[in-house]
């Protein structure tokens, strides 16, 4: 099967025109050269932007043999139409039966659009290989992360939004080949268009970060998140809330992790004065480790995790510090 | 100004999924339907927005007859009218379609729409919308004000926020922080019973996906305590046995 995978790029940590690749966009190449692999297909990645060939040659390790870079002024912020025409077009060039992009705000905003313009069924945020290519097949969450569901696409052509942090990447030997691409646009591709972008005080994005560290109303207030951000830092985690902590303001909203928030799946989740209620753990019950700490032996969110600790959120986080500033120092 | 506010009923967020022993549908016996928490705030943002502007808000859903007692409660909220359509709303492709068709009949100037449902949660709706449209989609638009023939939105981006501005007629789906729900008051309630809810059947369109199968999530093992006086050995474990960190 012919692949064609969206190779998002961003500049200084945002989605952007211009710049360079990063872990999503890696994690949509490697799955897309699995499922090329084992249908005996090629992967062509699409790239819109300006983007050095040193770059899309490179997207060669993860599995493309070719990159259709598409270079236009119009381009240097997403414009949710004007990409998705441009995928639609290298799609359609390309003859591709698959396309993959990473389910990330950015992937979100055009994948819905592709599928229109490509008759395409869509995969809104897979989080495994098809489990069957007849009829094609693939897993992902529902309610939420309160369940799972198998996604069957009918249509010729298949669009899937795989979840970040949900495939590894994987790396070999390979360059890709990179051609100019002009893909055509109408006005209407512009009718709306990018003012500003303002990156979120320096942090690293929620739905990408392997580690997590959450707090909840157990903290009392917004002046207590110094020992969260504190730990956060140590550990390279970004930082997120329960609902009724962004709900009173003391952290912005896109913090809010739950059924109503984000949902996420990191490698490493601290719910910190966290009581565990069934609309949070629906956000993030795909975490591999969760640890629970919290001062209420009976708090839900000890049923849901991995390790837990009953006491102090005040006593045990600074010491929690410590601790992992000792680990750090020695490893 | 005209505003065009989709809303779908999805089971309360306080809800216990469970699946029917064929595993092929949600069991939805005991389950309570609300509106969708953001289609909510994208109907409160409608409202707020009508009330600045002068206007009319109407609310569509696609769904069955058993859709109707949360299409009244949009309407006690304050919606002037309401459409359904009369159908499963079970793939995204399929119900944007049936909403282009409304939508292309009656000049909107707004077409709002939640993020994504919370029993999906794809998020595509929106985004299709706009392409059968030929119309900007915003999606995930924390901010919605408008000047004029022009919108000035703010969305979530991957690590931060965007400030777009648009052209109408646009289509955006909305997130948390665009308004605060309001709650029908008697006198709503009491008027809604009498505006107009108009049930017109499907258009043709092709669905391009469904679900097969569903399951619960695997349930986590037995959570390991440790004493709150000897957190060094929470960092060990996260190492040696988790190896997390």
């Amino acid at each position: 099967m012919s692949v064609l995978v969206f190779a998002e790029n961003w500049s200084e940590g945002l989605p952007s025109g211009g710049g360079k690749f990063k872990k999503s966009t890696y994690e949509a190449v490697s799955y897309a050269a699995e499922i090329a692999k084992q249908t005996s297909g090629t992967v062509t990645a699409v790239v819109i932007g300006n983007v050095s060939d040193d770059d899309m040659k490179a997207l060669g390790k993860y599995g493309a043999q070719k990159v259709l870079s598409v270079k236009n002024n119009k381009l240097n912020a997403l414009n949710p139409s004007a990409h998705a025409s441009a995928i639609a077009q290298a799609a359609q060039k390309e003859s591709s039966k698959v396309v993959v992009l990473s389910y990330t705000y950015s992937g979100k905003s055009v994948a819905g659009r592709v599928a229109v313009r490509l008759k395409a069924g869509l995969v809104a945020g897979a989080t495994a290989l098809p489990s069957s290519t007849s009829p094609f097949t693939i897993r992902k969450k529902c309610f939420s992360g309160k369940g799972l569901t198998d996604v069957v696409v009918s249509s010729d052509i298949k669009i899937i939004g795989i979840t970040p942090n949900s495939y590894k990447v994987t790396t070999g030997e390979g360059t890709a080949s990179v051609e100019n691409f002009a893909a055509t646009f109408t006005d209407a591709d512009f009718a709306s268009s990018s003012k500003e972008t303002k990156k979120t005080s320096g942090k690293i994005a929620l739905t990408e970060a392997e580690i997590v560290v959450s707090a909840g109303r157990g903290l009392k207030g917004s002046e207590n998140w110094k020992m969260v951000e504190e730990l956060a830092e140590l550990l390279g985690a970004a930082t997120a809330c329960s609902k009724p902590v962004a709900d009173v303001g003391w952290r912005p909203h896109h913090e809010h992790v739950g059924q109503t928030g984000i949902t996420i799946g990191p490698n490493l989740y601290f719910a910190i004065g966290i009581s565990g209620a069934i609309q949070h753990l629906a956000g993030v019950s795909s975490s591999k480790v969760i640890v629970a700490i919290n001062n209420d032996k009976e708090a839900p969110f000890f049923k849901a995790a991995t390790y837990g600790i009953c006491g102090d959120a005040f006593e045990v986080v600074p010491k929690l510090i410590e601790e992992i500033k000792k680990f750090k120092s020695a490893h | 100004m005209k505003f065009l506010v989709c809303i779908t009923q999805v089971p309360d967020t306080t809800t216990k999924i469970t699946f029917t022993p064929d595993q092929k549908a949600l069991n939805s016996a005991g389950v309570q339907f609300i509106i969708n928490p953001y289609d909510e705030i994208a109907l409160t943002r409608a409202l707020e927005l009508k009330e600045a502007l002068g206007g009319t808000v109407t609310v569509l859903t696609v769904g069955q007859a058993n859709t109707e007692a949360n299409i009244r409660k949009a309407l006690a909220i304050g919606a002037d009218d309401a459409i359904r359509i009369n159908a499963e709303p079970t793939d995204a492709y399929y119900v944007a379609s049936q909403i282009a068709e409304v939508a292309k009949k009656n000049a909107y100037d707004v077409i709002l729409t939640g993020k994504e449902s919370i029993d999906y949660n794809g998020g595509q709706v929106p985004t299709m919308l706009g392409e059968f449209l030929g119309l900007p989609s915003i999606s995930v638009a924390t901010k919605l004000d408008i000047n004029g023939t022009v919108a000035t939105l703010e969305r979530e981006i991957d690590g931060g926020k965007e400030v777009v501005e648009s052209k109408l007629p646009l289509v955006a789906g909305v997130q948390k922080g665009m308004a605060e729900p309001r709650i029908p008051n008697m006198r709503g309630i009491m008027t809604a019973k009498t505006k107009p809810l108009v049930v017109s059947e499907p258009v043709g369109a092709d669905k391009l996906s469904s679900s097969s199968q569903f399951e619960l999530p695997p349930a986590k093992g037995a959570c390991k305590m440790i004493d709150p006086n000897n957190v060094a050995e929470l960092v060990n474990l996260l190492h040696t046995e988790a190896k997390a960190i």
